[in-house]
């Protein structure tokens, strides 16, 4: 088993959730972070004045996968965020890591079972 | 009425008397003042409601749909706007036309025969030109380029709105003249929610539903804002219905009286049916319904009585649930229900308000057509100005909708839909650090 954490950019969420759809990862949980790194962000303007905000505003997708799957589920997250329009820096980052137990709550299932 | 009445009667010698500038009414030019401001809080009041309803990507897009009118519409108002809805007829009465009228220069000095400055009532008539084109925004919120939406709305309120307020609302209007005495559209039935409705309806189909429609869940943002918002535009109404008057007298007082009992009557409908029907009465119903029975009591607030307000909200409130259903079953993209509601209610106010006239009305009516004037020669006039209002509508929104879209495509594009309006044409964003939609 393995943790799949992805930091993508805010605007491809939607792009990337039909991707993982369409390859059958259904199990995802999703939060609004913001950080920085070589992400840059899109410029926002108020009043005349650009600002690019200094963290930057990114989403985290928490994905669990039987290790058959997380090739699956990288390249879903691949082809879905590649794109790199208006030649910002940065699509964000993939995580992979063991996954030591899992436990579904309502039947006490554990392991491979309750992902 | 009753000058009009005299000038009849005593005929040329009139002139003379019509010559001289009649005198402030302070107290109708004091509530038309309070009217004026009243009608233009329903444009920031549409803006929250609006607002509240898209995804939180988009919206201050949306509510800069509303916004931006209130700068458009009021410079076109004043340059060209108030001369073709209420100058002298010209080219056959397709619109009106008065030089004088060019940045209301004519104006300056004027005191109206109803006892109030023009300046009032073309500021107060003003309004409505905002509100009319900011209405059909809803229709297609979520993806329409912002250029392609400002030039549409000017285009649509000098060839649409402005030859439409002509002819219902000034004196040489022919909707106006249409019968025994003229077609019913008291503060704007057909002007402003079938004309809107319809054109948004246009609208939508032509740019095509949202990407994902209609599997994608359009949650709405922020029901806090819908709330205020539909809040707003119910105390906002009472310029527009109880102003349409221009006066401050009884008849004021029966606009304002039905508007408020109309809008209660399709509220509780509205929660009525959703409880009925899906075991819930939501907030969004709720507010849905007070607007519906506002659309419906707007054509006919002047002439019905509290008993007919409260059966047009009602009715109106039905039809506009099951419109509402009914679009997701043919799968048109009207984002926010302007056709839904404001198309369907506003018809449905136009034509029913016949069977609810006050007798005094009919026995007017009568007087005028020289005898008999019945309920079914009263609907024949409606059915009129509706089927005029819907075609006019209809055909001119589609014809500037096709040669605007041949310079600036008014579809938003695949990424500016994806990214949001906020971020694309606005370079801002609505909230902080706040849940993906």
């Amino acid at each position: 088993m393995k943790l799949i954490v992805a930091i993508i950019r805010e605007n491809q969420l939607d792009q990337v959730r039909e991707s993982l759809f369409e390859a059958d990862i259904k199990r995802i949980t999703v939060s609004r972070v913001s950080g920085h790194g070589r992400l840059q962000a899109d410029e926002e303007i108020y009043r005349g004045k650009k600002m690019i905000p200094n963290l930057t505003p990114g989403i985290r997708l928490e994905i669990a996968v039987n290790d058959e799957f997380v090739e699956t589920t990288i390249n879903a997250i691949m082809d879905a965020a590649e794109s790199n329009e208006d030649g910002l820096v940065g699509g964000g980052k993939i995580f992979v890591t063991p996954l030591e137990r899992c436990i579904r709550i309502r039947t006490k299932e554990e392991g491979s079972e309750a992902i | 009425m009753k000058k009009l009445l005299i000038t009849t009667i005593l005929g040329s010698t009139c002139t003379l008397a019509m010559a001289q500038s009649p005198e402030i009414d302070t107290g109708a030019t004091a509530w038309m003042l309070t009217s004026t401001a009243l009608v233009l809080l329903m444009i920031p009041g549409l803006a929250m409601f609006y607002g509240g309803l898209v995804r939180s990507k988009n919206v201050l897009g949306t509510m800069m749909h509303s916004f931006v009118a209130m700068g458009i519409m009021t410079v076109l108002w004043v340059v060209v706007g108030y001369s073709m809805s209420f100058g002298p007829n010209v080219l056959g009465g397709w619109f009106g036309w008065d030089p004088d009228l060019f940045l209301l220069r004519g104006i300056d000095q004027k005191i109206m025969d109803s006892g109030i400055p023009e300046y009032v009532f073309s500021m107060f008539q003003g309004k409505f030109a905002i509100i009319t084109p900011a209405l059909i925004a809803g229709a297609f919120a979520e993806r329409v380029s912002f250029k392609g939406y400002v030039i549409f709305i000017a285009l649509w309120g000098v060839l649409v709105y402005n030859p439409l307020c002509h002819w219902v609302w000034a004196s040489d209007g022919f909707l106006f003249n249409l019968g025994a005495s003229g077609a019913i559209d008291f503060a704007g039935g057909t002007v402003v929610h079938i004309s809107a409705g319809v054109s948004g309806l246009v609208a939508a189909i032509y740019l095509g539903p949202r990407k994902g429609y209609p599997a994608l869940q359009n949650r709405p943002n922020n029901l806090v804002m819908t709330m205020i918002g539909a809040g707003l535009l119910w105390v906002g109404w009472f310029g527009f219905n109880a102003g349409s008057s221009i006066s401050s007298g009884l008849a004021t007082a029966q606009a304002l009286t039905v508007t408020q009992v109309a809008a209660g009557a399709g509220a509780i409908t509205w929660i009525i049916i959703e409880g009925w029907h899906q075991g819930k009465a939501t907030a969004l119903g709720f507010v849905s319904g007070i607007l519906a029975g506002l659309v419906a009591i707007t054509p006919a607030a002047g002439v019905v009585m509290p008993g007919g307000a409260l059966a047009l909200g009602a009715l109106a409130s039905v039809v506009c649930y099951y419109a509402i259903i009914l679009k997701d079953k043919l799968g048109y993209d009207d984002t926010l229900d302007a056709f839904g509601i404001h198309g369907v209610g506003g018809i449905i106010g136009a034509i029913f308000l016949v069977f609810f006239i006050r007798d005094e009305w009919m026995a007017d009516a009568a007087a005028a057509a020289g005898g008999s004037w019945t309920i079914w020669n009263q609907l024949a006039i409606q059915a009129a100005a509706v089927g005029i209002a819907i075609a006019y509508a209809a055909i001119l929104t589609l014809v500037i909708l096709w040669i605007l879209n041949k310079f600036i495509p008014l579809r938003s594009s695949k990424i500016a839909e994806m990214k949001g309006m906020d971020d694309f044409y606005h370079g801002e964003r609505g909230y902080g650090m706040v849940n993906p939609n």
